[in-house]
């Protein structure tokens, strides 16, 4: 099948993408590359800009499981969240496998394409698990807050965790890569993109748990036992600027004028 | 502050830290566990954090020589009040710093009254603070029963610590422990579980009891014992008392006692703990028996290959083993290839046979597997295979991560 190629330009969104897969299959065409708007990139292809349809995207969000099963409509969802580079091309490349060899796409394991996709998203979903433990959270006036800086689109995948775990709080959970935020409140949620960021300075309560807290973590290490690669192999460093354990407050200053 | 600094210090040498074992959604209140368990950070000594580890108090009335908390060891002396226990829980729980609380104690006045100041401070955290995090706690061996129950139901796992892996050694450094009133708790659990499990089939609302099971932990190398008793008993633990986890805590030199290794010169035998945890692996998720791994020969493991590198070594008349056909279990045996890679291998063979480059695609490492496979019918182009060579080959894969134990290596030998 020879699909004439185009370089496709949508909004960067998953029902953006959706729309994209519509209207390739719609008028027989082969995405050579995907642009979002703004992205700044040239191409050499003929360009077919993309306006975002819900009811285009929801047809072939349907498609998905009934096509290639709920395995392969959670490598798609999923799949679009990584941060694997030239997502969409891959993405594309398995759709076009899927529609044509149904559920069993998913067992193809030795096949470069599907290969590709599943390792994308086990990075993503380990990536997830990693997080569930090292957020962390400040309480702001009875609103927990946190920041994360991950490397995946992990915030829709631990909402789910998060809600179940603080039932009756408030809770912010920003993303420092992908510029979004996370709002929790008793059942209600929302992940809105959000460029600017910053947490008020911490309470005096908040400052004695976490000094406490780092305290626990010091002690609870046995010294002969020392061993910073394995340490790190299990929580590698990037994960560090977000944590409690990492940060040594900067001296308040109320204290700076008592020295004084 | 001194406080947590002082009973976190008395419980770092427990190793157990897991948080895994019951899936509870959220309801009221606060909290909620996952199977996989979670770890919400590591330790400069590489260990999981997952659950805030302290002891309720460490004023100890025994005396084991081999423990930090004995009673004739010099030591600054706390104990929480439930209150406070409850809300440094609470407040580390809030912020995601852990997933639950781990509580150990010294035996302070008696079994009978250590536990039921237990029961006190986790009835308050799960009831007035509706706390449903997870929660591991110590039994206390010589507890009056009907305590020990209270204490499963209001916790997700209970154990019970072996201590050191022999009688003999129990008695010598212990005085005042007894190895029948160790195994007394452990059965009562393990009855305990099976019983709630059998009423919850029934009613829906049966009290749980310790749903994440129980485990237990010995010391290694503060005792002459060789790796096959401490494995055959870590099988029978497995076996007869139905336990989650055997953990294996390599001896830290906290005492000067002639009963014990010299506090001089003493490497904690951590490489010797990582065999033993690698074996432990084989037992619960490779279908291996002890048997099979140790025996009157050699009654230690080989330091320099992993237990199942060893295992195949010794009996490379049942290899290669051709991976488009053999089954799980025999799969499960070649070296390099774990429960991931045989269940991808399953998977993947449904749809057309297997090359040695679809397997590196498909993710199974070939570094040790390749000398004990075969992709229909034919080895890896190029390689050779003779027993020696294999294993030099693969004390060569493990020397690079090996290097800091070096001389303890030697000294085994």
């Amino acid at each position: 099948m020879d699909w004439p190629r185009f370089a496709y330009e949508y909004d960067g969104s998953f029902a953006g993408f959706l729309t994209c897969v519509f209207e390739a299959y719609a008028h027989k065409e082969e995405p050579a590359c995907f642009l979002t708007h703004g992205d700044g990139r040239m191409t050499l292809w003929p360009e077919r800009a993309v306006d975002t349809d819900h009811q285009k995207a929801r047809r072939v969000y349907r498609s998905l499981e009934r096509s290639m099963g709920a395995q392969g409509k959670r490598l798609v969802t999923y799949g679009f969240l990584t941060c694997l580079e030239e997502r969409e091309l891959i993405l594309w490349d398995f759709l076009r496998l899927g529609y044509e060899r149904g559920p069993s796409v998913v067992r193809d394991l030795t096949n470069p394409r599907v290969a590709a996709l599943g390792k994308a998203v086990g990075h993503l979903t380990n990536e997830a698990h990693l997080l569930k433990g090292f957020t962390r959270f400040s309480d702001q006036d009875g609103v927990l807050a946190g920041e994360i800086q991950p490397q995946n689109r992990v915030l829709p995948l631990l909402r789910p965790h998060f809600a179940a775990r603080y039932p009756g709080e408030t809770l912010v959970l920003y993303d420092r890569t992908h510029r979004e935020a996370l709002f929790c409140q008793k059942g209600k949620w929302a992940i809105v993109p959000l460029d600017r960021f910053h947490l008020a300075p911490p309470g005096a309560g908040e400052l004695d748990w976490r000094a406490l807290w780092r305290q626990f973590y010091d002690t609870i290490a046995i010294e002969g036992r020392y061993n910073p690669k394995c340490r790190m192999t299990h929580m590698p460093k990037r994960y560090w600027g977000t944590m409690t354990e990492f940060q040594r407050e900067a001296p308040s200053p109320s204290g700076a004028m008592e020295q004084i | 502050m001194d406080k947590l600094t002082i009973l976190a210090d008395a419980a770092k040498y427990d190793a157990a830290c897991t948080s895994s074992g019951v899936d509870r959604r959220g309801g009221k209140g606060m909290g909620s566990t996952m199977a996989a368990g979670c770890c919400h950070s590591f330790s400069a000594d590489g260990r999981c954090i997952s659950l805030l580890k302290v002891l309720y108090t460490n004023r100890c009335i025994y005396d084991c020589a081999y423990c930090v908390n004995r009673r004739s060891n010099d030591l600054p002396r706390a104990a929480f009040t439930p209150r406070e226990l409850a809300e440094l829980t609470m407040a580390f729980y809030r912020r995601n710093y852990i997933e639950g609380l781990f509580l150990s104690s010294a035996v302070w006045v008696s079994p009978d009254r250590t536990t039921e100041e237990m029961i006190s401070a986790l009835t308050l955290l799960r009831q007035e603070y509706g706390f449903h995090g997870y929660i591991h706690a110590k039994a206390i061996p010589g507890a009056d029963p009907l305590l020990t129950q209270r204490l499963g139901q209001l916790a997700d796992r209970l154990s019970v610590n072996i201590e050191l892996p022999s009688e003999d050694s129990l008695h010598k450094l212990c005085p005042d422990k007894e190895k029948k009133a160790i195994l007394a708790p452990m059965a009562q659990i393990r009855d305990g579980i099976t019983q709630a499990k059998g009423e919850l089939v029934r009613y829906r609302h049966a009290p749980r009891f310790a749903p994440a099971g129980q485990s237990t932990q010995m010391i290694i190398g503060a005792t002459p014992e060789s790796d096959k008793h401490i494995l055959t008993l870590t099988q029978a633990l497995y076996d007869q008392y139905k336990l989650k986890r055997v953990f294996f805590s390599a001896y830290m030199p906290v005492s000067d006692s002639s009963l014990l290794p010299a506090r001089r010169d003493f490497k904690p035998p951590l490489l010797r703990e990582h065999r033993l945890y690698q074996a432990d692996w084989l037992l619960r998720f490779y279908h291996f028996r002890a048997e099979e791994l140790l025996d009157e020969a050699h009654p230690n493991f080989d330091t320099r290959v992993d237990p199942k590198c060893a295992w195949a070594l010794g009996h490379m008349e049942q290899f290669p083993v051709e991976v488009n056909r053999a089954d799980y279990e025999t799969l499960l045996r070649v070296p390099g290839i774990g429960v991931v890679s045989a269940k991808r291998i399953l998977t993947a063979r449904r749809v057309g046979p297997l090359t040695f480059s679809g397997l590196k695609t498909l993710g199974v490492v070939l570094k040790r597997a390749q000398y004990f496979i075969t992709c229909s019918g034919k080895m890896l182009e190029g390689l050779r295979v003779n027993p020696d060579g294999v294993l030099r080959h693969l004390v060569a894969l493990e020397r690079p991560a090996l290097a800091g134990h070096e001389p303890e290596q030697l000294s085994l030998f």
